[in-house]
C-alpha cells in the first residue's frame, strides 16, 4: 500500500491545529499526518498529538522553510512515497488533499501546486500581496514557459524524487516559493497547478506581514537571480 | 603623514599582530579566523613604517596622501573581515539548522521506539 504523509509546519497554532488534523483524518483516513512544531510558545504540539497527529518537535524556532524541510527529512526516512504539505492555520481545506495528491500518485507530475487563481473562487488578499503574486507569477511563467498563477501557494503534493531534492542544501529554507519552482524547472522536475479553494488567512499578522514583506520581496528577487545564474542548484550534488 | 600618526599606527599594527598571535596561542581564536586579522596588522605595520611604500601606493591611486592610503586599507580589511564572518555565520547557521532537525528526528524515533516497546 502506498504511503502518503500530510505535512503541516506549525507555529503557535493551538487554536486551529486540532480542527485541521481532524479534518484530514476525516477526509483521507489512509494518509498519515505529521505536524512539525516549530518551537511554538503555546501548546500546539500537545494539541496536535491529542488530535491524532505525529509531532516532530524542533528544539528552537527555525522558521517555515526549515520546519517544512524537517518534515521532508522525516518522510524520506520513514519511507513515504508522497507528501502533501499544507498550512496549519486552516487556510487549506482538507477536501482538496486527494485531488492534489492524485496527479502525483498517477505519475502525471512530480509536484502538484494547489492554485487559488485558476478558477474564480472569490479568494481575496491584501493589495500589496496581490501585486507580489502577480510579479512572481509573471517571472516564473516567463522563465519556465508555462503559466503559473499561484507561485506562492504552500498547498502542494510531491513525490519521493522531489523529497530527495528538498532535503538537500539546494532547498531554500528562507521563504521557499517562486524560486523553488524555477529550480524545479531547471532540474527538469515536472510541476502543474491544480485548482483549489482557500480560506482567507484568519491571522492578522502572518510571516509575510510588516518588515518581513520587504525582506521577502528582496530575498525572492535575489534567490530567483542566483537560481538562474547557478549552473547546478547548490547541494544537489549533480 | 605626521610623525605622531606614524608612531601611533605602528603601535596599533604591532598591537593587532601580537594580540592575534597571543589569542591563537591561548586557543581563544582559531587559526582559520586569524589570517585576515594578521594580514591587516602586517599591512598597517608595513604602510606605517615604510613612508616610501605608502607614497608609492598613494601615487598608484592618483596621488592620494599616505595617511589616506592607511585609512583606505584599514577600511578594506574591515569590510573583508566582516564578509569573512558573514560567510562563516551562514555556514554555521546551516549546520545549526541541520543539527536541530536531526535532534527533532532522533527524539521522535526514540519516542516511537519507546511506545512500541511498551
Amino acid at each position: 500500500m502506498m504511503k502518503v504523509l500530510v505535512l503541516i509546519p506549525a507555529y503557535n497554532e493551538s487554536a486551529r491545529i486540532a480542527e485541521v488534523v481532524k479534518s484530514i483524518h476525516d477526509t483521507v483516513p489512509d494518509y498519515d499526518v505529521l505536524v512539525v512544531n516549530d518551537c511554538s510558545r503555546d501548546n500546539t504540539a500537545a494539541v496536535a498529538e491529542a488530535a491524532g497527529a505525529t509531532v516532530l518537535r524542533l528544539p528552537f524556532n527555525l522558521g517555515y522553510g526549515s520546519a517544512l524541510q524537517s518534515g521532508f527529512k522525516y518522510a524520506l526516512r520513514k519511507g513515504y512515497e508522497y507528501v502533501v504539505q499544507m498550512d496549519a492555520d486552516g487556510q487549506h481545506p482538507a477536501k482538496y488533499i486527494r485531488e492534489l495528491a492524485e496527479p502525483v500518485i498517477q505519475g502525471l507530475t512530480d509536484v502538484a501546486i494547489g492554485s487559488r487563481f485558476i478558477r474564480d473562487t472569490g479568494y481575496t488578499m491584501p493589495f500589496a500581496k496581490k501585486i507580489g503574486v502577480f510579479i512572481f507569477s509573471t517571472i516564473v511563467s516567463l522563465v519556465t514557459g508555462k503559466t503559473v498563477k499561484d507561485p506562492t501557494s504552500g498547498f502542494q503534493a510531491l513525490n519521493r524524487k522531489v523529497l530527495q531534492l528538498y532535503v538537500s542544501d539546494a532547498y531554500p529554507v528562507d521563504f521557499p516559493d517562486a524560486d523553488v519552482l524555477i529550480m524545479l524547472h531547471k532540474l527538469g522536475i515536472r510541476f502543474l497547478e491544480v485548482p483549489v479553494e482557500m480560506r482567507p488567512n484568519p491571522k492578522q499578522k502572518t510571516m509575510h506581514s510588516g518588515i518581513a514583506t520587504l525582506y521577502y520581496i528582496f530575498k525572492m528577487f535575489l534567490s530567483i537571480l542566483v537560481t538562474l545564474l547557478r549552473k547546478e542548484p547548490r547541494g544537489t550534488g549533480r | 603623514m605626521t610623525g605622531e600618526l606614524r608612531v601611533f599606527s605602528i603601535l596599533i599594527g604591532i598591537f593587532v599582530f601580537v594580540g592575534i598571535i597571543e589569542l591563537v596561542r591561548q586557543r581563544k581564536l582559531r587559526e582559520e579566523y586569524s589570517w585576515l586579522w594578521l594580514l591587516a596588522g602586517a599591512s598597517i605595520l608595513v604602510l606605517s613604517s615604510s613612508y616610501k611604500f605608502a607614497l608609492l601606493l598613494g601615487s598608484m591611486f592618483g596621488g592620494i596622501l599616505p595617511s589616506t592610503i592607511l585609512y583606505l586599507f584599514a577600511i578594506i580589511f574591515l569590510v573583508l573581515i566582516s564578509l569573512h564572518y558573514s560567510v562563516k555565520i551562514s555556514q554555521l547557521h546551516n549546520q545549526v539548522k541541520n543539527l536541530a532537525q536531526e535532534v527533532a528526528l532522533l527524539k521522535e524515533t526514540l519516542k516511537d521506539g519507546n511506545s512500541q516497546s511498551e
